[in-house]
């Protein structure tokens, strides 16, 4: 079976690369699947975990908004942050959507909403990575 | 005499001192210097890949609008300015910012047709003595900066000019070349080129498909490739930073030394004479009793 090269690169370092079966990524549009010797596209990300599927194995990397494009044998993920769902820290994680949790549910306090639900679905996202839920 | 030779023994002592913090301060900015690059280098395929999307989308429908791409009439000018928080770099803060100064007295006769965002203390101390008015000042930037670091500034600059606040942006930065060239750059970054997007469309062009358009694949693109240019003209400006202020303190090391030498000579010159003139005085006085 063929194989597709999977890149998650940040404006830091590149965050991820192996030759993986198949990518799971959710778009804007709606949710997408890659499998090799896909037509090429381009398309902005949602703030969610991509799925590598590699060997029968699932990979987790929790992509914080950002941008895919999709070539013949390779995907190239543009974000500007990832993290792999083997470092994240659970606990943190979970920290950080209660905050934002208490952040949306505190409506009389000046908050930014608009942050507060970013932040949230940013840790969200971190949890389902780090398989937490 | 005596005296005289005291005082010069201080002055030695002294430079020797200097020499040996300057000294340590060019060799950890010699290390710093090749991580600041390492961070360039590791930036680089995020910007990169980033520009190829964007100008394969810009060039290839070419009926794709965007205001970012738009040339307006000039009205009010937005800068953007890299400094260093810390001195002692040589002349690297003070050439860029008097090359910003000359820039806006020549473009702008009223404070209210420009607007300055400016990272680093030594741009903000700089700029607010001269009552340049600064819309956004992000200072206390680490060694090794982050994209979160100025992505708040980033975002603040291209949403001012996206909003019509301003109708272009300039870059103000350190351009690196090497350890002991770094030039001051006036770069526009807002709107893109649109003429730049043409000659690229060189090499292999793949033709995609946009979801959900290509319009909508831009919009969210353009901001972001702003934002990473801005952040690679920081990497670059903070390893212009540790180039220059290497360069700067291998020259003070150089001077101590020298200085040192000439001291030391002087010191025994006079050590020397006083060393004669005492023996002058016992065979005067032993010639005199005899």
């Amino acid at each position: 079976m063929s194989t597709l090269r999977l890149e998650i690169v940040t404006p830091e370092r590149k965050v991820y690369e192996e030759d993986v079966d198949m990518v799971v990524v959710k778009g804007v549009a709606g949710e997408l699947g890659i499998l090799p010797n896909h037509i090429p596209l381009a398309t902005p990300l949602k703030i969610a975990p991509i799925k590598a599927k590699k060997g029968g194995k699932d990979e987790y990397v929790a992509v914080h908004g950002g941008f895919m494009e999709v070539r013949k044998d390779k995907v190239v993920i543009l974000a500007e942050a990832a993290e792999l769902g083997n470092d994240i820290d659970l606990i943190r994680a979970r920290q950080a959507k209660e905050r934002a949790e208490r952040r949306l549910a505190d409506k009389a306090a000046n908050v930014d909403h608009k942050r507060a639900e970013l932040a949230l679905q940013r840790a969200l996202s971190r949890i389902s990575a780090a398989g937490g839920e | 005499m005596a005296k005289g030779m005291r005082e010069i023994k201080r002055q030695i002592k002294s430079k020797q001192n200097m020499k040996q913090i300057t000294r340590a301060m060019e060799m950890v900015s010699a290390a710093k210097l090749k991580r600041a690059q390492n961070a360039a280098v590791a930036s680089r395929p995020y910007a990169d890949k980033l520009r190829e999307v964007v100008f394969s989308i810009a060039s290839g429908s070419g009926s794709v609008k965007h205001p970012m791409l738009q040339t307006r009439e000039v009205k009010r000018t937005a800068y953007l300015v890299i400094t260093s928080d810390r001195g002692l770099a040589g002349g690297l803060n003070s050439n860029l910012l008097r090359k910003l100064l000359v820039e806006i007295r020549a473009k702008h006769s009223s404070p209210e047709q420009y607007g300055v965002f400016v990272i680093g203390r030594k741009g903000r101390d700089f700029l607010a003595r001269r009552n340049i008015p600064i819309v956004s000042e992000v200072t206390g930037m680490s060694d090794t900066p982050t994209f979160a670091d100025v992505k708040p500034i980033a975002s603040a600059a291209v949403q001012g000019f996206e909003d019509g606040k301003y109708d272009e942006l300039i870059l103000v930065y350190n351009e690196f070349r090497n350890a002991i060239s770094q030039i001051p750059t006036l770069k526009k970054l807002l709107p893109l080129d649109a003429s730049e997007f043409g000659q690229e469309a060189q090499g292999p062009k793949a033709d995609y498909e946009y979801e959900p358009s290509a319009e909508e694949v831009l919009q969210v693109l353009l901001p972001k490739y702003a934002e990473t240019l801005i952040y690679s003209a920081l990497l670059d400006n903070k390893a212009s930073e540790h180039g220059s202020r290497m360069t700067a303190m291998g020259n003070a090391t150089k001077n101590a030394t020298k200085m040192i030498q000439e001291l030391t000579l002087t010191f025994n010159r006079a050590r020397q004479a006083a060393i004669t003139q005492e023996i002058a005085e016992i065979v005067g006085g032993a010639n005199a009793q005899a």
